[in-house]
């Protein structure tokens, strides 16, 4: 099975016959949390583990200010930079004369969204499990992002006389409920903090792993999206999708690299032809005669 | 004003050494007033103090101690590039503006100064050192009536100081008085002009009789004269002494840098000191010389700098919009910084980080790199044992660095003659007598034979007397001696008394001569050898030993030698009573007056002349006429007459001259080899296929240079015609260059008939001259060149030179040789090379682009002042054709490869602001930033400029039309760096076009996105690695071991400093410093990106080496098809070229050979001289031990006698 699928959803919301149009100007503070739920159908059966990415477009991961915008010796766990992150965080460093932990825009701007996938069969929804870990490279899981030190492995008491970053609605040692994802070592906070090098981006979400041999991972069929809409992008036209895809050997789909492959390879051969006949043409004619002297 | 200052803190140096010493510099002082007339009273320091004159220090060096900092940093930030750097240093540090680390900067800056500041003070040490060596020399100046030993810079204006035989003169003195009658003394002033013949200066004859140093103390005369100026050959002043007035002029004047000569002591009033002598003032200003490439380096700089602002205007006005539109809204996730209130603003800051992270563009490393490429060029230039002399053990030095390139490029050599196309030996080399012709040797083939060939020289042993240095070939002269051939005997006794040379005998048997000339010197040496032996003279007399046997000649009169006579003679009479004249000259001169009987023999002789002169050999024709009693009688009192009649007196005596020299008979005529520095006609000869023009600069006379220029193939008889430019007055010379120019213009208007050339000229007079059919020769007098290079004149001189293959100009004053250098640099736009050995050659060799000067002979100031120095002007061949091709294709391609590797390395940040909301946001990694220039891509373009080579040595000494790219300088030039820029910035665009295509949407294998950042940035720099490495090896032309490490090295490098960067030990030590943990092995373990970086790299490579096979076979370069034949010739046997060597023509032209003045013929007449014999013997016998020299003297003062008697003594001696 090495053909990969890739199914995408544009949950932004911006039409008016989106589901999510009612949340297109939520803010981060709304509470209860605006949902819209998004139906679709998978024509193929997704026969392989399926990964599952949320994707924002327009949004500046890549922009200078953003990216120097955060503390990683914080975010490694040293506790004199957890009370008193570096001064690139500005204006994300304190908060009401508190340090913000985790600091800076990167955290800030944390994607707080939350998508849940049901299949529907015969009006029935089943959830379809989602795994939250093994999303995040293996070396900023172990390696880069660490909580900080301490007596006893509370984070709550660990993250004392810090503040949560202001966007966010509760602090970092509450993102997760078991302890190994939680708190910087978050694996959604980690994705997130490896900012994208392009303005159109997608990360990770959660992987879809393929229970046995006899069942495709998903089935062709009807499913929904259930959204959590936290995150506003609609101020600065940004969009958001969720997407489905299967990998091969080389990863995802990628028609570019394959289009230039065969465009390169065959001008090659073109070039190659005709070179060799002009140089079987012209080619001999340097000889000792022509040099002038 | 400048130069009074010059002196002022120098030396601080030697403080270390001698804090006296230094002190006698300082105490010079600025005077603000041009000076008008000099006014110098001897013996007086107060009076002559309050006119400030400079000391006699003389200073070269730049810096001190104390200023070197300061002014050397001062220097250095004259450099457009420190400064640009230094600049940026500052932008750095504004946190706002700061787009990368300010170590990005401020490690090659400082790297890059102190590396400069090191070679400047080593330089300047070396200065001071030779300052110091010339200051501290000794002098004897008489202070308070004794004289004290006083080093050369302590010496004032208006001293009287004492000279000793073979002394330097310290400074430029007038003459007072002398060891030898009438104030007489003698100097050679080769390091002042390069005429190596000795020359007489004379007291006024008020000083001469101030002998000892009492009466030296006592004199207080004041010389007013002119303002110090650089004309040597003129002096203009009046001495005010005891009420009276004598003017004095340059006859009186002994100049810094001439050598006391043939005089036991002189005393001298110091006129000119330190950098006021005529000497340093033509020594010209040291200017520090740049390489044309360094002038267009910093074009481009600049040009690339104005590039970097527009980016930067670009990407600024970007931001403005991208935060106007985009921004401002994202501002809930990325609020502006604080102070940033609009986004115009912030367009502003962005303009000032882009500038930072694009400044690589103008990379810092660029200079140190081309100066580390230039200095191994140097050692490959100072290592190369061809170009090393076993014989006086001196290699060629390259003493400056940063010029290498531009001997790739030269176009017009400007040479000296003395000493640097000739040894300045003349030897007696052929000579026909009597219809025979002597002097060929008989396995000769062709061409003059090395050494080595030749059979043993003829033994000369028979004749106690002979000068063992002597060598002939042809033992058949010296058997035509002893078989008695009387023609044979005639043409030595011709020899051996038809001169006005001096004889010295050191002891028994043991001769040494003092000619005036070299040539004078061969021909009575060569006579002396076959055993007709000059010993002695008088006055009066003239003893020669004959065979064995001493015979006194009586010397009736010397009808000496002048520039429109071209001959002289000697009327002797024999002791058999007979009275002979013996006349020699120039062929053409002499031919005419022999008498009819001569006929046949003539015609022998002159095809003989012919002969000879076709080998450039400098001929002389000798005769004879035996003069009845009376007839002389008669015509003695004529003379006699003539001579004591003041006006018109020259006329009568010509006339005269001209009477005697009449009917004469031929004798033979001689061959003397100016013997040139090994392989110069063919150094010469290659040069000029290689499309350099040469032009020979020389003090000397006319006929001697026009001589050598045959000898030498400059001139030869294929040549359609030889101007020849004498006039006295501008419209004479103007005359004579028009005409020149017209015959140029009417020969080739006879090839292309039909074309209307008056039309062209009218338009461009240049263009016609340059296309001129037929090979033209120039020869040029120094007094017309001096109103040929008016201002006026200056292009139409020019012109017509440049339309000449080659140009010969004689009799010119140093600085006569750097105004016809700066003539051609003015106004060709070409690259000249000067080269010369002496000091007469300082200022030619400081104006020219590349300075050379000839090692291993006496002077070094020409070596001194040049940039480069090896000791034969056959290596001139090597460093240009081969060191000098070689640094100038280096030095191109690499400029070329550095400007290609950092657009293309840079340019991908432009691109990338059109996705990262123009923030300066850089793709890479802080630290490949700063590597990329210093670490992985340095050495190996290094190693490509240091050891390339398009075809090996030996091909473009065969083919030295190779030479021709770098004439017309087509290997870096503002088309080349826009294709190297054009291939960088479409290299950039790949680089950075393809991995976003490719990253756009694809995840890593394991589902995780790739497309983030550090990810992006390792790919991209990664392939651009990879890119450029493949692309110095498609640059490279020649591999060697150094090629390989290199770039296999930079590579190895590349990724493991990357993996280490990213390693996990580097992150737990600076968390903020190596965020990129862990991203090499995730990143690079994707197939994806391997995929994509193998993409790149293709699409990359290939257009270029698609476009260089094409280029390769349709258009091929010369270089290519020496390489391509040099392929096939490996398979093939070996094929040697020679060089066609020149026929030997049959021209005929006067060669009259004598490079001496006239006047020593009247000198020795009058007896005025004739102390000169012993005296002259204390310079090769310093303790004067001879005791016959004693004997001579006493019985000199005894007899109170003038003249005569000491050398009927001397004879006596000689004869006991």
């Amino acid at each position: 099975h090495s053909q990969s699928f890739t199914l995408t959803i544009d949950y932004t919301g911006t039409e008016p016959s989106s589901p999510c149009n009612k949340c297109l100007n939520v803010s981060w503070d709304s509470t209860p949390p605006c949902t819209c739920t998004i139906n679709f159908t998978l024509e193929h059966a997704f026969e392989s583990n399926v990964f599952m990415y949320y994707g924002l477009s327009n949004f500046y991961q890549n922009h200078r200010r953003y990216v120097k915008s955060r503390d990683d010796s914080q975010l490694n766990g040293d506790n004199s930079s957890l009370l008193n992150p570096s001064k690139e965080c500005e204006p994300y460093r304190t908060n009401e004369d508190k340090p913000i932990a985790p600091c800076g825009a990167i955290a800030n701007s944390m994607f707080n969204d939350t998508l849940e996938l049901y299949r529907i069969d015969n009006d029935t929804r089943t959830p379809i499990t989602l795994i939250k870990k093994g999303i995040a490279w293996w070396t900023d899981k172990n390696v880069k992002f660490r909580n900080p030190t301490g007596d006893g492995n509370n984070l709550t008491a660990l993250f004392q006389g810090t503040t949560k970053p202001v966007n966010w609605p509760k602090p970092v040692y509450m993102l997760d409920s078991e302890p190994d994802n939680n708190g910087f070592i978050n694996e959604d906070f980690i994705v997130w903090m490896r900012t994208a090098a392009l303005p159109t981006f997608r990360k990770l979400y959660r992987l879809i792993e393929r229970k046995n041999n006899f069942q495709p991972t998903l089935q062709a069929g009807k499913y929904s999206l259930d959204i959590a809409y936290n995150y506003p992008v609609h101020s600065f036209d940004g969009r958001k999708r969720m997407i489905l895809s299967t990998i091969s050997w080389m990863g995802g789909k990628n028609p570019f690299l394959g289009i230039a492959y065969i465009t390169v390879g065959s001008i090659c051969f073109f070039l190659g032809v005709v070179l060799l006949f002009i140089h079987h043409k012209y080619g001999n004619r340097n000889t000792s005669a022509d040099i002038p002297n | 004003m400048d130069r009074k200052l010059r002196c002022q803190d120098s030396g601080f140096w030697g403080c270390l050494a001698a804090v006296t010493e230094v002190l006698g510099c300082i105490e010079v002082t600025g005077c603000c007033v041009i000076e008008e007339e000099r006014r110098v009273r001897a013996n007086a320091r107060e009076y002559n103090e309050k006119f400030q004159y400079a000391s006699n220090c003389i200073k070269t060096s730049k810096y001190n101690i104390v200023t070197f900092l300061p002014v050397n940093l001062f220097e250095q930030f004259q450099e457009v590039a420190n400064t640009y750097f230094l600049f940026l240093l500052i932008l750095q540090l504004i946190p706002q503006i700061s787009s990368l680390s300010w170590f990005t900067t401020i490690v090659p800056l400082v790297l890059v100064l102190t590396i400069t500041a090191v070679k400047d003070a080593t330089d300047d040490y070396f200065r001071h050192k030779s300052d110091n060596q010339v200051n501290n020399r000794q002098s004897q100046v008489l202070i308070g009536g004794v004289l004290r030993q006083e080093q050369w810079m302590n010496v004032r204006v208006g001293d009287i100081i004492k000279l000793e035989n073979n002394q330097f003169v310290a400074a430029d003195l007038l003459l007072l008085s002398s060891s030898e009658p009438h104030g007489l003394c003698y100097i050679e002033t080769a390091e002042l002009d390069g005429e190596t013949n000795m020359k007489v200066r004379q007291a006024i004859p008020v000083t001469a009789e101030l002998g000892d140093t009492s009466q030296l103390a006592c004199f207080d005369g004041e010389v007013i004269c002119e303002p110090p100026n650089n004309k040597l050959d003129k002096f203009g002043g009046t001495l005010y002494w005891k009420d009276n007035k004598y003017p004095l002029s340059n006859q009186n004047m002994l100049l810094r840098g001439c050598v006391l000569r043939n005089t036991e002591w002189c005393f001298g009033l110091v006129i000119f000191a330190g950098p006021d002598t005529k000497l340093m003032q033509n020594s010209g200003r040291t200017k520090f010389k740049r390489t044309s490439i360094d002038r267009l380096m910093n074009t481009l700089v600049l040009w690339i700098f104005g590039f970097l602002v527009c980016m930067g205007v670009i990407l600024a006005i970007g931001n403005a919009i991208w935060e106007h539109e985009v921004g401002v809204c994202f501002q809930i996730y990325l609020p502006w910084d604080e102070g940033v209130h609009s986004a115009f603003f912030s367009g502003f800051l962005s303009f000032w980080s882009y500038i930072i992270i694009l400044n690589t563009v103008v990379p810092i490393s660029l200079y140190v790199s081309v100066e580390v490429i230039r200095l191994g060029h140097s050692y490959f230039i100072n290592w190369d044992k061809k170009m090393y002399c076993a014989k006086r053990r001196t290699p060629a030095e390259a003493r400056t660095t940063t010029l290498n390139e531009e001997l790739g490029q030269v176009e017009y050599i400007f040479s000296d003659k003395t000493g640097t196309l000739t040894q300045n030996i003349m030897v007696f080399s052929k000579c026909s007598v009597n219809g025979h012709s002597y002097g060929d040797v008989q396995d000769m083939l062709g061409h003059k034979a090395e050494l080595g060939e030749r059979p043993e020289p003829v033994d000369f042993s028979f004749n106690p007397l002979a000068d063992p240095r002597f060598q002939f070939w042809d033992p058949s002269l010296l058997e035509a001696v002893k078989l008695g051939d009387l023609h044979v005997h005639e043409f030595f006794r011709l020899l051996s008394l038809c001169h006005t040379v001096m004889s010295e005998e050191k002891s028994e048997g043991e001769l040494l001569y003092k000619a005036q000339s070299p040539d004078e010197g061969a021909l009575v040496t060569a006579a002396r050898n076959f055993g007709f032996v000059f010993r002695s003279r008088t006055p009066k007399t003239i003893t020669v030993q004959e065979l064995g046997q001493a015979i006194t000649y009586q010397l009736l009169a010397i009808l000496d030698f002048n520039n429109i006579r071209k001959r002289m003679s000697v009327i002797v009479r024999s002791p058999e009573g007979k009275i002979r004249l013996y006349c020699k000259g120039a062929d053409t001169i002499l031919l005419e007056r022999l008498h009819p009987l001569n006929q046949e023999l003539t015609s022998i002789t002159t095809d003989h002349l012919n002969e000879y002169a076709g080998e450039g050999l400098r001929t002389l024709v000798l005769a004879y006429r035996d003069l009845e009693e009376s007839y002389y009688k008669d015509w003695s009192e004529r003379l006699h007459r003539a001579g004591s009649v003041p006006e018109a007196r020259e006329d009568h005596l010509a006339r005269l001259y001209d009477e005697v020299e009449h009917d004469m008979m031929l004798l033979g005529a001689t061959a003397i080899e100016d013997k040139l520095q090994q392989g110069v006609p063919e150094t010469i000869a290659i040069l000029t296929l290689a499309n350099i023009k040469i032009w020979v600069l020389t003090g000397d006379k006319q006929e001697t240079a026009v001589n050598i220029g045959y000898s030498c193939k400059m001139l030869t008889d294929d040549m359609t015609e030889v101007f020849v430019v004498t006039g006295h007055t501008v419209l004479e010379v103007r005359e004579e260059l028009r005409k020149a120019r017209e015959k140029m213009m009417d020969a080739s208007r006879s090839v292309c008939n039909g074309f209307s050339y008056q039309e062209k000229l009218s338009s461009n007079l240049t263009s016609v001259l340059e296309a001129i059919a037929g090979e033209y020769a120039l020869v040029i007098n120094g007094h017309s060149l001096a109103h040929a290079l008016e201002a006026d004149m200056e292009v139409e001189f020019l012109e017509t030179a440049c339309a000449c293959k080659a140009v010969i100009c004689c009799r010119v004053t140093p600085l006569q040789k750097a105004q016809v250098v700066e003539l051609v640099k003015k106004y060709k736009k070409a690259v000249t090379l000067a080269i010369g050995d002496g000091a007469n050659d300082v200022s030619m060799i400081k104006t020219a682009h590349i300075g050379v000067g000839i090692s291993g002979q006496e002077g070094i100031q020409a070596v001194l002042a040049s940039d480069y120095s090896f000791s034969q002007f056959k290596f001139l061949q090597r460093l240009l054709l081969v060191h000098g091709r070689w640094s100038y294709l280096r030095m191109c391609k690499f400029l070329c490869y550095f400007f290609y590797k950092n657009f293309a390395f840079t340019m991908v940040h432009f691109w990338f602001g059109f996705f990262c909301g123009f923030s300066a946001q850089t793709v890479y990694d802080q630290y490949f930033i700063t590597l990329y220039n210093i670490v992985y891509t340095s050495l190996p373009v290094l190693a490509m400029g240091v050891f390339d080579q398009d075809v090996p040595e030996q091909r473009s000494m065969e083919y030295p039309k190779l030479y021709e790219p770098g004439q017309l300088n087509l290997l870096f030039n503002k088309r080349e760096f826009f294709i190297c820029i054009a291939q960088g910035i479409y290299t950039s665009i790949l680089m950075f076009f393809i991995p976003y295509g490719v990253f756009a949407d694809a995840t890593r294998d394991d589902g995780a996105q790739l497309a983030d950042y550090q990810s992006f940035a390792v790919t991209v720099a990664t392939s651009l690695v990879i890119v450029v490495s493949v692309q110095i090896g498609l640059d490279t032309g020649f591999w060697t071991a150094i090629n390989h490490f290199f770039i296999w090295g930079s590579l190895a490098a590349y990724f493991t400093i990357l993996f280490t960067m990213h390693s996990d030990g580097l992150f737990r030590m600076f968390p903020n410093q190596f965020r990129f943990v862990g991203n090499a092995q995730n990143t690079l373990a994707q197939p994806t990106v391997w995929l994509t970086i193998a993409l790149t790299a293709v699409v990359c490579i290939v257009p270029v080496v698609a476009f260089r096979f094409l280029k390769l076979d349709l258009k091929p370069e010369l270089s290519d098809t020496v390489r391509y034949t040099q392929l096939v010739r490996k398979k093939q046997k070996t094929q040697h070229r020679c060089m066609r060597h020149a026929g030997r023509a049959g021209s005929r032209r006067s060669g009259y050979a004598f490079s001496h003045q006239e006047g020593f013929g009247e000198l020795i007449m009058s007896g005025k001289n004739m102390r000169l014999s012993s005296l002259a013997l204390s310079s090769f016998a310093p303790r004067p031990s001879a005791s016959w020299i004693d004997t001579l003297r006493k019985k000199k003062g005894g007899e109170g006698s003038s003249a005569g008697s000491p050398s009927g003594a001397a004879d006596k001696t000689l004869r006991v």
